[in-house]
């Protein structure tokens, strides 16, 4: 009980500094933040399917590209589109893409989910890095923010950085809040028991099926949601926001995180990211020191950061508490 | 299509289909003994067509040039065996996928930092770079013939391998019954190690016998995996014979597809994948 | 006999050119106790693994409340109230004893693709989770993780968990396996109290327990029914002397 109320003292100071860190940043750093916050989206998304049902998808990236190039698709080169039209239509789009993949996906399990879940995706980034209507490789401009309005009022300017960056951490802890619901709810007590124990879970009278492609589902359009976020930020979209690299990260960062946490999948984000901002410095062989990090976290932290730190807070507790037996 | 453009694609597709048995055969084989999926793959096959291009530049032979490759191939897969892989037979595949993709992002830089982001080409040696007449009107290079040829030994040489050496009873042994084989006094951790290694050859020397055919480029080793993976997955993850079947319906649906759909050149091939899977979810010869 | 609540006919299961089950055709009784006997390698696992739809047959049929069931799967036959529980124990080791059995009770809401309100509010399924928990006697071990109990303790949350979904009739899979005496002594007694209100079909080994509490007896040997009758009936009957009793006190 006071490990969860912990984390949720902890996790509501780093929003708070979040929701302080304009005031002390400069623009780059500020789109740096805002970027990795979407990131954090989009690895929070497949924390639900990884660290809570038990699904090792290696396309996620699929949904994150195909929202950012709806929207480039649908945008008008000249004149905004209403973001009330534009993210209803992007997020309906993916999932559905996501409800057809997660229909051949869930069939199959371990490694083969691993391998068709990465096909499809392969078969997405094909698809748009070919198309030459939509850019081939170059991938397409987003050439207008889309508008925020309220019976004709103009509220919110997606134009400006800093209300960018606000709305996306209200994205951020919106998508929390949402996720930590459906894992409280019914559905989330099933999709837990699958992870832990498919067989018994069905055998109790689940069709985990269905629930299996019910996460995805829900994972993919929060994935898309992120890639919406991402093509409205920075105003393109290219084929390697879908390519395996992009699953790959987004791999990586739920593990460096911590994996079943929500809020870990967060940390590695902005960890890796910080790590990639200090390490550009010194060398432009990022790829080199991110693959030596991977390998490294793979063998001695496989409960990423928020494992780090729970143990350490494990620890710290044992300590406290040797420490009073004495006086009692 | 006449009789002659069907001829090519035909002994283009078979080709093709050899070289991706030869590719997904060690990622078969990687996984159905040691039970670890190997993302770094492609990279070993990139890995070996940039050392051969490497060696023919001193030997001035591609056959020597493959010899010698082939030797620092397996050393480098067996040490790598033991100093990472050895880690992550316990583990879960999320692990294995997450530190083989480490290892995609190590190779990969080492590459650009030792060769650059050239396109290089490897020469057809001169005793093999003839053309025999197909039809009246249509020729078709040796060497292409030559791959296919020295596919089938490997693969030929893999079945006497596995099934009839002591090696091969032991890394039998070893997949079937791990606790087992070491009671019985095999040691499994070398076992595994020299599987992994060849499994590192054989991806090395897909790349190499294909360098003189597909150039040299960065890269080449992502777009050999993913297709591999749909190749193993088709035939069904850890068997041989699956790979084979699966190469070849992927060589072929994907040499005709880019004649006949090129528009949808790369898609046919998943397509092909997704009909299968409806059909069959562990792959034609998968165990269920 | 009373009309079948489960019966099978000529159900066959084949691995390959092993024949496991043979042919097998079976009435179970409603509200008895029905023991299914053998040595090991006779096909009883088998056959349960069929009834509730693990495995599909490869020949014959199943009837459940006059209901083809043939081809349902494991959670549509657990949804038509057939509980199973199973020889090893298979339950969820991280989660508390309750969250093992809440899973059961609430896959009898029609629907658990329930999103928004948190779990703990459907007061019905914490309800049901308690009471079976309690009927198994694990009522004061709630809220520790199921991987922390004795192994005793775990067989009966096994039982609870299957429980918890209220079957009718219930696949009882060595309830006994690997328990001490006492505790075996306390799930005899559980199971004669289910009998009450529920139909058993259980495969056991220990012969002592079986003729203490089966009303039915069923004996397999190398996948067939040699003979099904009063325990007593098949205590006197040859052919399964011959092929079983006969083997003396192993019993497997």
């Amino acid at each position: 009980m006071s490990e969860s109320r912990t984390v949720a003292s902890l996790l509501l100071a780093a929003v708070a500094g979040l929701a302080l860190f304009p005031f002390a940043s400069d623009e780059f750093y500020l789109e740096l933040f805002t970027h990795f916050m979407v990131l954090g989206i989009f690895a929070m998304s497949l924390d639900l399917l990884i660290g809570y049902t038990g699904l090792v998808s290696f396309g996620h990236a699929a949904f994150f590209g195909l929202a950012g190039y709806l929207l480039a698709i649908i945008t008008p080169e000249s004149e905004a589109m209403s973001l009330w039209v534009s993210l209803p239509v992007c997020l309906a789009g993916v999932a559905l893409a996501a409800l057809v993949i997660g229909w051949f996906s869930v069939r199959t399990s371990g490694i083969y989910f691993i391998m068709i879940t990465l096909a499809f995706a392969q078969m997405t980034f094909y698809y748009f890095n070919e198309n030459v209507a939509l850019g081939g490789s170059d991938g397409m401009f987003i050439f207008t923010k889309p508008t925020v309005g309220i019976g004709g009022f103009e509220i919110i300017d997606l134009g400006d950085p800093t209300t960018v960056y606000y709305a996306v951490l209200a994205s951020l802890v919106a998508c929390y809040l949402l996720l930590s619901m459906v894992l409280r709810a019914p559905f989330g007590r099933v999709i837990k028991a699958i992870r832990v124990n498919e067989h018994r879970t069905r055998a109790l009278g689940y069709d985990t099926r269905r629930y299996k492609l019910a996460a995805f589902v829900i994972a993919g359009t929060m994935a898309g949601f992120a890639g919406y976020l991402e093509a409205v930020s920075t105003g393109i979209v290219s084929p390697g926001h879908l390519s395996w690299h992009q699953s790959g990260l987004v791999l990586i960062l739920v593990i460096l995180g911590g994996m079943g946490t929500l809020y870990g999948p967060v940390l590695g984000a902005f960890a890796l990211g910080l790590l990639h901002d200090q390490v550009q410095d010194v060398t432009v062989h990022w790829q080199l020191v991110q693959g030596i990090f991977v390998i490294l976290v793979v063998l001695f932290l496989p409960h990423g950061i928020a494992g780090l730190v729970a143990r350490l807070a494990r620890r710290g507790a044992a300590l406290a508490e040797r420490a009073r037996e004495p006086e009692s | 299509m006449d009789i002659s453009l069907f001829l090519v694609l035909a002994l283009n597709g078979i080709q093709y289909g050899f070289l991706l048995f030869l590719v997904a055969s060690g990622l078969t084989l990687v996984f159905g003994i040691m039970g670890i999926i190997n993302l770094a793959h492609g990279a070993f096959y990139m890995l070996g067509a940039y050392t051969v291009y490497w060696l023919v530049g001193y030997t001035d032979n591609l056959f020597v040039a493959i010899v010698l490759g082939l030797v620092i191939m397996l050393a480098f897969g067996y040490l790598l065996e033991r100093s990472a892989i050895s880690f992550l037979y316990k583990r879960d595949h999320l692990y294995q996928v997450l530190l083989t993709y480490g290892l995609i992002l190590v190779l990969d830089e080492m590459q650009r930092i030792f060769w650059g982001t050239d396109f290089y080409s490897v020469p057809v040696p001169q005793i093999l770079s003839a053309s025999v007449p197909l039809t009246e009107t249509q020729d078709y290079p040796v060497y292409r013939l030559f791959i296919s040829v020295m596919c089938m030994a490997v693969a030929a040489g893999l079945y006497l391998l596995i099934g009839r050496t002591r090696l091969g009873m032991m890394i039998r042994a070893g997949a079937s019954n791990r606790e087992m084989a070491q009671v019985l006094g095999v040691d499994i951790g070398r076992v595994f190690a020299i599987v992994f290694s060849i499994g590192v050859a054989l991806a090395a020397f897909s790349g190499m016998i294909g360098a003189p055919v597909s150039s040299v480029y960065p890269g080449m080793g992502e777009q050999i995996l993913i297709v591999s993976f749909v190749v193993v997955v088709i035939g069904g993850i850890g068997s041989v014979k699956g790979a084979f079947v699966g190469a070849m319906l992927i060589g072929l649906a994907d040499t005709f597809g880019q004649v006949l759909l090129p528009d949808f050149a790369s898609v046919v091939v998943y397509a092909v994948m997704a009909v299968v899977l409806l059909w069959r979810p562990q792959g034609l010869f998968g165990r269920a | 006999m009373t009309e079948a609540i489960l019966s099978t006919r000529n159900l066959s299961k084949l691995f390959g050119a092993l024949v496991a089950v043979d042919g097998v055709t079976i009435d179970f009784a409603p509200g008895k106790i029905h023991a299914i006997i053998g040595p090991n390698g006779a096909g009883k696992t088998t056959l349960i693994n069929l009834l509730c739809g693990d495995l599909s047959p490869s020949q014959g049929t199943i009837a459940f409340k006059d209901r083809d069931i043939t081809k349902l799967t494991p959670f549509q036959t657990s949804r038509a109230g057939i509980g199973r529980s199973y020889q090893k124990s298979n339950i969820f080791p991280e989660f508390s004893c309750l969250e093992n059995c809440w899973l059961g009770a609430q896959s009898r809401l029609p629907t658990s693709m329930k999103f928004f309100r948190p779990a703990e509010g459907y007061g019905e399924v914490r309800a049901r989770a308690e009471r079976a928990l309690d009927l198994c006697g694990l009522g004061r071990r709630m809220n520790v993780r199921a991987a922390q109990i004795s192994h005793g303790e775990q067989r009966q949350l096994e039982i609870a968990m299957m429980l918890a979904t209220e079957p009718e009739l219930l696949l009882l899979d060595e309830p006994l396996a690997g328990m001490g005496t006492e505790e075996a002594a306390a799930i005899l007694e559980l199971l004669k109290e289910l009998a009450r209100d529920h139909t058993l079909v259980l495969i056991e080994h220990d012969m002592d327990a079986v003729f203490s509490i089966a009303e039915v007896l069923t004996v397999m040997d190398n996948g067939r029914v040699l003979v099904t009758g009063a325990p007593e009936e098949v205590r006197r009957n040859r052919a399964v002397q011959e092929a079983y009793l006969g083997m003396g006190d192993e019993g497997a």
